[in-house]
Parts: structure tokens; sequence; C-alpha cells
């Protein structure tokens, strides 16, 4: 189905990537290659003086009932964060598929969101549920009697988290499931409707595996984006709390790095989230990539 | 002729160069908004006092992106020469040995007057060894007060020029506010400044051991004691019966006070030039509330904020920059001006008497408050403050704890030997991280 160009030359090509490559490695290898060399001392912040200690930091690491907890907490935002996003996505992306009235507005506006900065959209959500003076918090107390208050809750902070790092994400995953779904040729489904397929069926039958590259692809980038990008979200809205009920992976490096300055441990932990990340990615392409229908 | 001209035009230049170029430093910041602007007033005070030396303010962002970027600076070899650090990196700070420039030592090398018997020993006693040697010079201090709506007090039958003295009135009076009409009584800014160090100062307790931290990076933590359980315990039961109300992290809770629906609210005196800008409601501002039952109540309050720390690896040129402004800082005239703009505390003596001549006081009672809190008596080896390593990470455990018991997933006392089981790991590694 894809053309393959050939370059005439190898050179030119190594030249072309070269940039880039140039780029990755400064602003990604280096980094992560520091990370693992800091992660094996304790160090003062300035550096004076650098301790040795091997292993010793993951060891803490895992030793502490507070950072597996976090682990865990991780994965679970992660899957909620990911299932929220994917499935609203694809419902509204077909629906919008639809030949209805009003579908470039719909798309415009769906997309929208995506514009959005991280950081930007976690203060819009801490308006609107702040408990004291948010219009949904207001709404949730007079209308149905709900106590909001996230800052005290654990619950409501997970799921205010969630929701906020979700709604973002649907932008981005509708522009990518109708692009999807507008390439899935139009005479394969009007024959299952022909052969007396519902449209349930059809969906599921049909166009769901047709999009299968598509949601492969999405399924990976919202977890990458739920364990390192919601970070925003969470600084702004929660600070990891109540106690440390939103307290994921990312947001701990960052407390233990440049709050407390406690360079070691929080070099582990970034290599720690690394090999996750990595780890979970390598087993997407290996497991589900063969479900994949190209 | 010409090229002897030239030359001696070469040479003038030069020279005049030489002489007109004044030494540049770098002071890095993290004063924002109105402060921000405050600061960099007095820097331009001081260049347009002389023409020797030049003071550059640079606004580095929070206290923590600050305090990183002068890190940073360093770890690439060319700091700033002064660096404004928050209250809790006092002991990252100290133990860095080779990358700070202690400030009575500056000041002697460079010959500036500097008695330590000039400031107020509560702000200077923080960040001094337990010789009473300057190691930082502080800049923004402030002390916890509590504010509240004398609107309110009104409406509610109470005398709003007598604010509670004690806790067991402060109790009651935030039930009669309760019961006048507002949704809580009170709440409070910074649980772990205010409620737990400054509270444990106010009653002469200890935090930790060694002077709390002074005296030893051996330190441990001892504030689960049944004072403060028993204190964080009302404040729980307060919260049950939604006369307390929890407003979030460090000063989160502000917009209950401003927006006058919680009438009683604990926070720095830092922030009263914010509350006279925000608050539509006449407000006053009152000491800290102590126990009477406890022996040698109150005592006296210990400071937040920062203060300014001289970055080592820098040339004598610049240390002599640095010695002349920190003089200039410490002038009364300086120091007023900082004050009465700010809200932030005077640091020396001679500052508070000018403010008191030129009747600023009659108008702003609220900061007054606040410097005879921290006068109120010599302080004790409980209340000179505190030195503890990771203190950031103890305050977060802190809050964390705090939280979890308002949400009932500990009780206060688990609540409480958490926090003081957490935070002895933190000091335990500070400690061996820096031996």
């Amino acid at each position: 189905m894809t053309k393959q160009y050939e370059f005439s030359s190898k050179g030119l090509s190594y030249l072309l990537v070269m940039p880039q490559m140039v780029i990755v490695f400064i602003f990604f290898f280096w980094p992560a290659a520091q990370a693992i060399w800091q992660s094996l001392f304790i160090q003062d912040p300035f550096g004076l003086s650098m301790i040795f200690v091997g292993l010793e930091n993951y060891g803490k690491l895992f030793g502490d009932p507070a950072y597996l907890d976090s682990l865990v907490r991780s994965f679970l935002f992660a899957g909620f964060v990911a299932f929220t996003a994917l499935t609203i996505a694809l419902f509204l992306a077909v629906q919008t598929n639809k030949k209805i009235k009003g579908t470039t507005f719909y798309k415009t506006m769906l997309t929208w969101p995506y514009a959005v900065a991280t950081f930007v959209a976690g203060i819009l959500w801490l308006f609107m549920f702040n408990p004291t003076v948010g219009i949904v918090a207001y709404f949730l107390k007079h209308n149905f009697g709900v106590e909001w208050n996230h800052l005290l809750k654990a619950n409501q902070a997970f799921l205010l988290v969630t929701l906020a790092a979700s709604w973002k994400q649907i932008s981005y995953n509708f522009v990518f499931f109708l692009a999807g779904l507008q390439n899935v040729p139009v005479t394969l489904v009007e024959a299952a409707s022909i052969d007396g397929a519902g449209p349930s069926r059809r969906f599921w039958s049909i166009v769901f595996p047709l999009l299968s590259p598509t949601s492969f692809y999405l399924l990976v980038m919202n977890l990458v984006y739920a364990f390192f990008e919601t970070f925003p979200i969470i600084h702004q809205v929660t600070w990891g709390g109540p106690g440390q009920a939103t307290s994921i992976l990312v947001y701990k490096v960052y407390k233990d790095g440049v709050i407390n300055l406690d360079l070691g441990s929080s070099a582990a932990q970034s290599v720690v989230l690394m090999v996750l990340v990595i780890g979970l990615t390598v087993l997407q392409f290996r497991f589900i990539e063969r479900k994949v229908t190209y | 002729m010409k090229k002897i001209a030239m030359a001696f035009i070469a040479l003038a230049i030069i020279a005049g160069s030489a002489f007109a170029e004044p030494v540049t430093i770098e002071f890095w910041h993290a004063m924002g908004g109105k402060n921000g602007e405050i600061t960099a007033k007095i820097c331009e005070n001081f260049n347009a006092s002389q023409s020797d030396y030049k003071v550059t303010p640079v606004f580095k962002g929070s206290y923590p992106d600050t305090m990183n970027a002068g890190i940073a600076a360093f770890r690439a070899g060319s700091p700033p020469a002064i660096l404004q650090v928050y209250e809790v990196g006092t002991a990252t700070m100290m133990a860095a040995k080779g990358a700070i420039k202690p400030v009575y030592k500056l000041m002697a090398e460079n010959k500036e007057k500097f008695d330590p018997k000039a400031y107020i020993p509560t702000i200077t006693g923080y960040y001094s060894t337990a010789k009473g040697e300057m190691l930082s010079m502080p800049f923004n201090s402030s002390t916890a007060v509590y504010y509240y709506s004398k609107d309110a007090f009104r409406k509610a039958g109470l005398d709003p020029e007598k604010p509670p003295k004690t806790w067991p009135e402060t109790f009651e009076v935030a039930k009669k506010l309760k019961a006048a009409g507002y949704e809580y009584g009170f709440t409070t800014n910074w649980i772990s400044w205010i409620q737990l160090e400054n509270f444990s100062a106010w009653h002469n307790a200890p935090l930790g051991t060694k002077a709390n931290g002074f005296n030893g990076l051996d330190t441990k933590l001892v504030f689960n004691s049944p004072l403060q359980l028993k204190h964080f315990t009302n404040i729980y039961n307060l919260s049950k019966e939604k006369v307390f109300v929890y407003g979030g992290r460090e000063n989160k809770a502000n917009s209950l006070f401003t927006s006058g629906q919680v009438p009683m609210h604990f926070e720095s005196i830092g922030g009263y030039g914010a509350m006279k800008a925000t608050c539509k409601f006449d407000f006053g501002v009152a000491q800290l509330p102590y126990y009477p039952e406890v022996k040698g109540a109150p005592q006296n309050s210990i400071i937040g904020g920062a203060s300014l720390w001289v970055m080592g690896r820098k040339s004598p040129a610049e240390y002599k920059v640095v010695a002349k402004f920190f003089s200039f800082l410490s002038l009364p005239e300086t120091q007023a001006f900082w004050h009465q703009q700010t809200g932030y505390l005077p640091i020396t003596k001679a500052a508070y008497e000018l403010t008191k001549s030129q009747g600023y006081y009659k108008d702003n009672p609220g900061p007054e408050v606040a410097i005879q809190q921290l006068l109120n008596k010599p302080p004790t080896e409980n209340t000179l403050g505190l030195r503890f390593g990771f203190m950031p990470q103890i305050r977060t455990i802190v809050d964390e704890q705090w939280e979890s018991i308002l949400d009932d997933k500990v009780s206060v006392k688990e609540g409480l030997d958490n926090m003081v089981r957490l935070g002895n790991e933190k000091l335990r590694e500070f400690e061996r991280a820096n031996k």
C-alpha cells in the first residue's frame, strides 16, 4: 500500500536526519544518561559531595510503601485517563462523521481544547470545581446536595484530575479517530447494511477493526500522555494531595528533585518511570499490535 | 603628531571607562508582583546613590525555582553574587560550605560596619550560627498572625477591638460567628508553619532536639507531644462540626477570607499588603492565640520569608559590592520603606523606631502587632526558629498527614506520629548526605 522511496546516496539521508538526531541526543539521551548516573549517588544539591551508593536509591524506593502506592496509583490514573479519553473521543468522532447539519462546527469546537495548554486546562478545572467559589461545586451542592471538596476528599480529587486530564486528550484522539473513520471505505459499510447488519454490528465488526491502527497508536500516545504530560494538571490542581491521593510518579520526581533537592532519589525515580513507560510501550507493540489489521 | 594624539585619545578612553564603569553584580530573587517592584526600586536607589557599584535584580520565579536556578548556576560555575533563598532552604544552604560566603565574614573582610545587636534577635537568630555569627542577610521576614473581619464581629455582637487572645476564646468566637450566619468560623494557611512551627514556639515547646536542629545534624523531631496532639485534635473536632474549614496548602485559603466567607484567618503578616488591597470589609490583625494553661506561653513567634545568601567563588571586587549593598539595605530608611510598602517586617530596631516615629502604625496597627509578637520575650533555644534538612519535604509530609487526618484516613495521634516518623527519616538522610 505504501510506496518506498529510495535515496540514491546514503550520505544524504544521514545528513537530513542528523539535525533531529542531534536534538534527540542533546535533549533526550544525554539527560537520560545523566539521570542514570546521578541515581547511583547520594549528593548534596550543590554537587560538593557525591557519595557512590550503587543501587541503594532504587532499593529505598521499592522499600517505601508510599512509592509503591504511587506506582499503582499512576497505573490506575493512566488507565482511567486513556479509557475515558479514547471512548468519549471515539463516540464523538462516530457521531460527527454522520451526514448531519453542522458537522464542520462540531469538528472545530471539538478540536479546540487541544490548543489549550495543559496547565491552563488545569486552572480552568480548578476554578470550576473550587470548593468555595467554583460554579460546578456550587451547582452540585445546591442541585444535588453533593458536598464537593477535592481538597479534603481523596476520591473527588482523583476524579477531578482524571476528568481534567482526559478533557484535553479527547480532542487529540477525536482528530485522529475522525481521520481514521474517513478512511473506512463506505462501500464496505453499505454492503453490510444491505446484508442486514444493524448500526451496532456494522460498527463493531467492520469499522472498529479497520480503525485499529489508529486506535493502537492513540492507546500508546494516551498512556504516555497520562504518565508524563499530566504533570501540570497535578501541579496546578491538587499538588499531589489530599494526603497522597493524586501523587503520581512524574509529580513525585518533580517534588523530590526540584522542591526537596534530593537529587539521587529523584533521578532514580525518573529512571524507573522511563523504564516503566518504555516497557509498557514495548509490551503494547508485542502483544496488541498483532491484533491490529493494517 | 597625529599618532601621539590618537594614543592620548585611546588612553583617555580606556582610563575613562576604567573609572566610569561600575562593578556590577546580580541579585536573583523570587519577589513577584508588588514586592518585586519594591525590590527593583531599592536596587535602583542603591545604584543611584553612588557610581562605583551596581546591583541588577533578576526575578527567577517561585522560591524553589529561584533556589534551583542558583544551584544550577553554581554547578555551571557562574552563580549570582546574591541569591534569595526561602527560610526552609536554610539548612541546605548552611551545609553547603564551599558554595556560600557567610555574611559576617564578608562584612568583616570588607570593613563594613556591622553590629549584630542592631538587628531584631528573632529575625537574625534564624540565620546565624549558635555563636551568633550571621550566615545570611535577612531580607523579607514575616511571622504568623490572624486576620479577622471587624464587620463580622459586629454582626455577631462581638467587640471588634477585642479579638480573642487564647485558643479556647478563639474557638468560642468561631462558634459564635458561625451562629451569626457565616458558613464557617475560621480557616488557616500554612498548616505546618502556623499551626505547628509557630504554635510550638509561641508555647515554648520544642519541635526537635538540639535546639530545633541549630546545634547538630543529628536532631530528632519531637513535636508529637500532648500539646500539639491537643491542638490538632481540637481543630479536627471543629472541622467535623464545620466551624473550621480547610482551604488547601500554602496560602490557598486566602480567598476564603478575602471573599468575606470565613471571618477569621491565620496567615502571614507578609500578606498584609494584599489583604489591604483585596478585602472590601473592615479587618483587623491580632496576635496568635495561646493555651493559658501552658507554662511560659506566650513566648515569641518565629519568622518565615527568605534571606539573602552570598554565593562562593566570586571575586573580591564583587564581594565589595555585596557588602556595600548589604549596608545600604540595613539603613533605617531603606528598611522602613521596604516594611511599609510590602508588609514584611523591618530587620533592625532602628527601622522599627523610625516607622513608629513616622506615625505609620496609627493607620496600620497590623504590622506592629506582628513585630511585638516577635519581640514578646527573648528567644529560648526552642524559639530561635528551626534548622531541619529537607524541610520543604517535611512540610509536605505535615500537609499530607494533616489532610489524611481531616479525611478520616488516620487518627489525629497516628497522623502526628507519622509526621514525626517520616520527618525523622528525611533528617537522617540529610545528615548522611551532608556529614
